[in-house]
């Protein structure tokens, strides 16, 4: 079996994390479908390219052992293949939101869209908060607080719940996926 | 950038202090074999996650003053990992010194508790390993049970507190782990016994323990009495150690009991098992205090990190202990054993002498946990 090889990287007598470090240096430069070939001689190498290739998106070929190298082989992933880079990971879905609108206590409910997304359908209680405006607007709510995120489809309200959590929010939730799928109850001020 | 070193992992986890670990190794070996106690939290976050910054690693860890300790497998990783978390703002953070690697060998002991006469037992707990070896003294003579191939910390303990090893004894031939036993009572001078049932194929001289043998230690005659209980392996030994302790090797754990597949024989051993478990343990004071050669689970440990229990206790409370019924007792423990340990055919052969892996391939062979005993006997029972 031959492999074509685009990038053949050297990394025989590294340890960790320098295989990977490296690969992911040589695959920055690499373009989409392009091949490289890691020769490591660190064991520890064998599962953690295959993680960090499933963790990024890239696709993990096969290894061939010779002697004591291990050929790792990984084809570069096409943008629309990359996994999201870092999502809030605290996240509800819609389903479960909706249940919990039921509750005597409503949740706090944050929606991040345009105030013209809003003004046209928005969950009955949710506070409007433009994406935009958060920095200047997080004195409004409470910090120690649970608080759910809604936007149009996931994104913005992902970075929304990112920007509470790093300005010291402790209990940030995001629901997926969004407005966009939302088939509950629905206020709107377009109708007087 | 701070290190903290596996002995001081484990006295905090010994005491009871509390930890907060950011394990950087691969999801796989995360899920097989981490770092364990009672306050320790833990987190796994792959270092390959972590290459372009450890900010989405910040809402995972601690916002108080806790230590936090940074684990791989040996000790890279996690410089790189504690060294970009430092560089991001974080104070009390440390890599573990040797990673994994270091953890597996790292061994902590602790006192049981004092003999009629003078005298006193204590136990080395191998944590990362779960493995229990036993040091008994009395007026300045030393014995050891159960030692594990890095015999150091015997010496070394016997060296600060200014006793001699006279006897160094294994209650059976060991598959989980390479015994220390023949090395340490070479390396010492002092007489290294085994079973003989256990021993027909090793390849070194060694002295036979047989039921009845006593052995004693200093001047106040503290008695050593060698009792056969087979069902881990043919020859499993126990020893009543001042009509106080049970030293109970793989027979009998404080959670479960022994498995007696790993010479592979688990039909023919299971019925042994029954019969000392049932038969002969049970014929015995129940207030012995039971000290076993291995724990599986954090909890089986107790204050000051001490792994033991009253027989009479555990004829309650051991799932083990509670089946006298011959055939629910042999589909409870077959159906109910785990995986075989990491590489213990080889184990056994080198613990025969048959064969002489370098210090580095011995290491190899003992990595990953302990699987000794027989697993969730308590939920097979309620199926």
């Amino acid at each position: 079996m031959s492999i074509k090889v685009d990038v053949q990287l050297n990394c025989q007598g590294l340890s960790c994390p320098m295989p990977i470090l490296r690969t992911k240096k040589a695959m920055d430069h690499m373009e989409p479908g392009q091949v490289l070939e890691l020769q490591a001689t660190d064991p520890g190498s064998y599962a953690d390219i295959q993680g960090w290739a499933k963790n990024t998106g890239h696709q993990y070929l096969g290894t061939k052992q010779e002697k004591d190298v291990l050929k790792h082989y990984l084809r570069k992933a096409k943008p629309s293949e990359f996994i999201a880079e870092h999502q809030h990971p605290h996240r509800i879905e819609n389903e479960e939101l909706a249940r919990l609108l039921e509750q005597k206590e409503a949740p706090l409910l944050i929606d991040v869209r345009e105030p013209a997304e809003y003004a046209f359908g928005h969950i009955p209680g949710a506070i409007s908060m433009p994406f935009a405006q958060l920095g200047s607007r997080l004195e409004e709510l409470p910090k120690e607080k649970r608080i759910y995120v809604i936007c149009r489809t996931g994104n913005r309200s992902d970075m929304a719940a990112k920007e509470f959590t790093e300005h010291g929010f402790v209990d940030v939730v995001n629901v997926v996926p969004g407005m966009s799928q939302w088939d509950g109850a629905i206020d709107s001020e377009t109708n007087g | 950038m701070k290190k903290m070193t596996a002995q001081e992992v484990a006295s905090k986890i010994i005491y009871g202090e509390l930890l907060f670990i950011l394990d950087v190794r691969n999801e796989e070996d995360y899920a097989k074999w981490r770092i364990e106690g009672k306050r320790v939290t833990s987190v796994n976050i792959p270092y390959f996650d972590l290459l372009d910054g450890v900010e989405h690693a910040r809402d995972q860890l601690p916002q108080d003053e806790r230590d936090i300790v940074v684990v791989c497998a040996k000790e890279g990783s996690s410089r790189f990992v504690a060294e970009q978390l430092e560089e991001a703002g974080l104070k009390e953070v440390y890599y573990l010194e040797g990673g994994m690697k270091t953890w597996s060998e790292t061994i902590f002991p602790v006192k049981i508790g004092d003999l009629t006469g003078g005298g006193s037992i204590y136990q080395f707990n191998r944590i990362g390993k779960g493995c229990l070896s036993y040091l008994i003294e009395s007026q300045g003579e030393a014995v050891v049970i159960d030692a594990g191939r890095l015999t150091d910390v015997f010496e070394q303990f016997a060296l600060e507190k200014g006793f001699t090893i006279h006897h160094v004894l294994d209650t059976h031939l060991h598959a989980d782990h390479i015994s220390g036993g023949r090395a340490l009572s070479e390396k010492v001078g002092a007489t290294y016994y085994l079973p003989p049932r256990d021993a027909e194929e090793v390849t070194y001289s060694y002295e036979p323990l047989l039921e009845g043998e006593t052995i004693q230690v200093g001047q106040a005659r503290i008695r050593i009495q060698s009792l056969y209980s087979p069902g881990h392996t043919i020859g499993s030994t126990s020893f009543i150690v001042d009509d106080q302790y049970l030293l109970s090797g793989d027979i009998l754990f404080v959670d479960s009991i022994g498995r007696p597949d790993l010479a592979g024989k688990a039909e023919d051993w299971v019925r042994d098992l029954r019969e000392t478990l049932y038969e002969r343990y049970s014929a015995l004071s129940s207030e012995l205090i039971v000290l076993p050669a291995h724990y599986s689970k954090i909890s089986e440990m107790g204050d000051e990190g001490r792994v033991f229990a009253k027989l009479g206790e555990l004829y309650q409370s051991n799932a083990g202990l509670q089946v006298a019924n011959q055939e629910v007792f042999r589909k409870m423990v077959t159906d109910n054993l785990p995986p075989q340990p990491h590489a213990y055919q080889e184990v056994r052969q080198t613990n025969m002498g048959k064969m002489t892996p370098s210090a580095e391939e011995q290491r190899e062979m003992e990595m990953g946990p302990n699987r000794c005993a027989v697993h969730d006997s308590s939920e097979s029972r309620r199926k």
